[in-house]
């Protein structure tokens, strides 16, 4: 992995995959290991992702590197009209590493192709999140010790979500058994149904989000977004039948988890919050670790 | 009535060159605009919505003293699967072959999907071929990773 950008999550084998969970594993119960001193990281948001910009800097932080970079566009030169090419050819004489989000889908490939350094995606538009992906599995892995055999149920938007698609690539290295629940109009795309064909991996779609969780050890919880729906009606219709609340937990397995990449708005109800089974903020905690595991991986450190 | 007898409907013969047969009638424009053949000087002869068992409407495309390099030709089996070429010398057929459907394209083709950089920045676009069906391919763009039906691409 050395070297090697980070643009979606196929660039990564099963083994690159265990590898940097392994790394993070080590990071979580070792925090304090200042490996990127001397090293500047820039952070370029092309568009604002509060979340994720300081879950990365608060790993570059705790590793002990230099963050440089803007957080918006509006503070940056691409307001002028710059190309992403000039801009990436620009900071990369300033930094050893990139990592970039950008309202554009294919512009961190783009960025990787024209970089001297290696790049890390952060988001490009609605394509691809790969370090969430790896911060899923972590998650996944953490609270199930193992990431082979496991039913996992994905929730909600399933046809725009770009990390329960690559959640689906990423697991069906672990012989994972799926669950789609979502409405008729967000359901999982055919080329991605096809994929798990292919692969001979198990699927079940439903429509109803009702007492069919009771097999689940992970629920992957997602937003359901109120541009993907011309009709405001349909939309406040459709967002109240796919919440989670914390009654239909009741008769769910010991080892269940629930995550949610965040933030949320009403998919995953306040009284969730209290039982051990809601997993959403350990989750995102994660992403550092995991973070500090891709960036050193890269880094060669 | 039907007439066995009816002469078939020829398209002037060439001394050298290449033809290009089996050309799905609906597609004869994006394989001229893919193959550049507007900018071309010598003489070439169209036939088009003629008969054909296979596709029911064929196009033919004769070219004098034109040859491809099969990188360039195989271009055209994403809309046109089953073109066959015939190379001509000195009236006859020397040597005949199939278009194959290449792993990568670069450049010749628009991105469909609008929010994608290369519809939006100065960057060339590049695809890799999938095999969607028997008689299908789909093209997986190298950059946003989204799906352009091949009937459906613009070219440039
Ligand atoms: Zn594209």
């Amino acid at each position: 992995m050395k070297d090697k950008s980070l643009i979606s999550i196929d660039d990564y084998s099963k083994a690159d995959i265990i590898n940097t969970l392994d790394r993070a594993e080590d990071f979580e119960r070792n925090p304090h290991q200042p490996l990127l001193e001397g090293k500047v990281i820039a952070s370029l948001f092309f568009e604002p992702s509060t979340r994720t910009r300081l879950s990365f800097e608060s790993a570059i932080s705790r590793l002990g590197g230099k963050v440089i970079g803007f957080a918006s566009k509006d503070s940056s030169s691409v307001q002028k009209g710059e190309s992403l090419k000039d801009t990436i050819k620009t900071v990369n004489n300033y930094c050893d590493l990139i990592i970039m989000r950008h309202p554009l889908e294919g512009s961190a490939r783009y960025a990787s192709e024209v970089a001297d350094v290696p790049v890390i995606n952060a988001g490009d538009g609605a394509n691809q999140h790969p370090t969430q992906t790896l911060l899923d599995l972590y998650s996944i892995r953490q609270t199930q010790g193992k990431l082979d055999d496991l039913n996992l149920f994905l929730v909600g938007d399933l046809k725009y979500g770009r990390t329960v698609h690559s959640l689906l690539m990423a697991m069906s290295n672990f012989n994972t058994t799926y669950h789609f629940v979502s409405p008729p109009e967000l359901r999982v795309p055919e080329e991605y149904k096809m994929f798990l064909k292919e692969k001979k991996l198990k699927f079940h779609e439903h429509t109803d989000f009702t007492d069919i969780i009771s097999d689940a050890d992970i629920i992957y919880m997602t937003r359901i977004q109120r541009e993907r729906f011309s009709d405001p009606m349909e939309y406040e219709k459709t967002k109240n039948s796919y919440v989670l609340r914390n009654s239909m937990l009741e008769g769910t397995k010991d080892n269940l988890r629930i995550l949610h990449p965040l933030p949320r708005v009403n998919e995953i109800h306040d009284d969730v919050d209290e039982n051990k089974k809601a997993y959403y903020f350990p989750q995102a905690l994660n992403g550092v670790y995991t973070r500090m595991a891709i960036m050193s991986s890269i880094l060669g450190l | 009535m039907a007439d066995s007898s009816k002469p078939k409907l020829q398209v002037s013969a060439i001394r050298n060159g290449t033809v290009i047969d089996h050309v799905p009638a609906k597609h004869l424009f994006k394989v001229i605009a893919i193959l550049g053949l507007d900018k071309i000087t010598t003489q070439i002869t169209f036939g088009t919505n003629l008969e054909s068992k296979k596709l029911g409407h064929k196009a033919i495309i004769k070219l004098s003293e034109v040859f491809f390099k099969d990188e360039d030709i195989n271009k055209i089996a994403l809309i046109a699967p089953h073109a066959k070429l015939n190379i001509i010398k000195n009236f006859k057929v020397t040597e005949k072959s199939e278009v194959q459907v290449p792993e990568k394209i670069k450049g010749i083709a628009k991105c469909g999907n609008p929010n994608c950089i290369t519809n939006n920045d100065h960057v060339n676009t590049a695809f890799y071929v999938l095999p969607k069906d028997k008689e299908k391919v789909a093209l997986k763009c190298h950059y946003c990773e989204k799906i352009t039906d091949p009937e459906d691409m613009e070219v440039f």
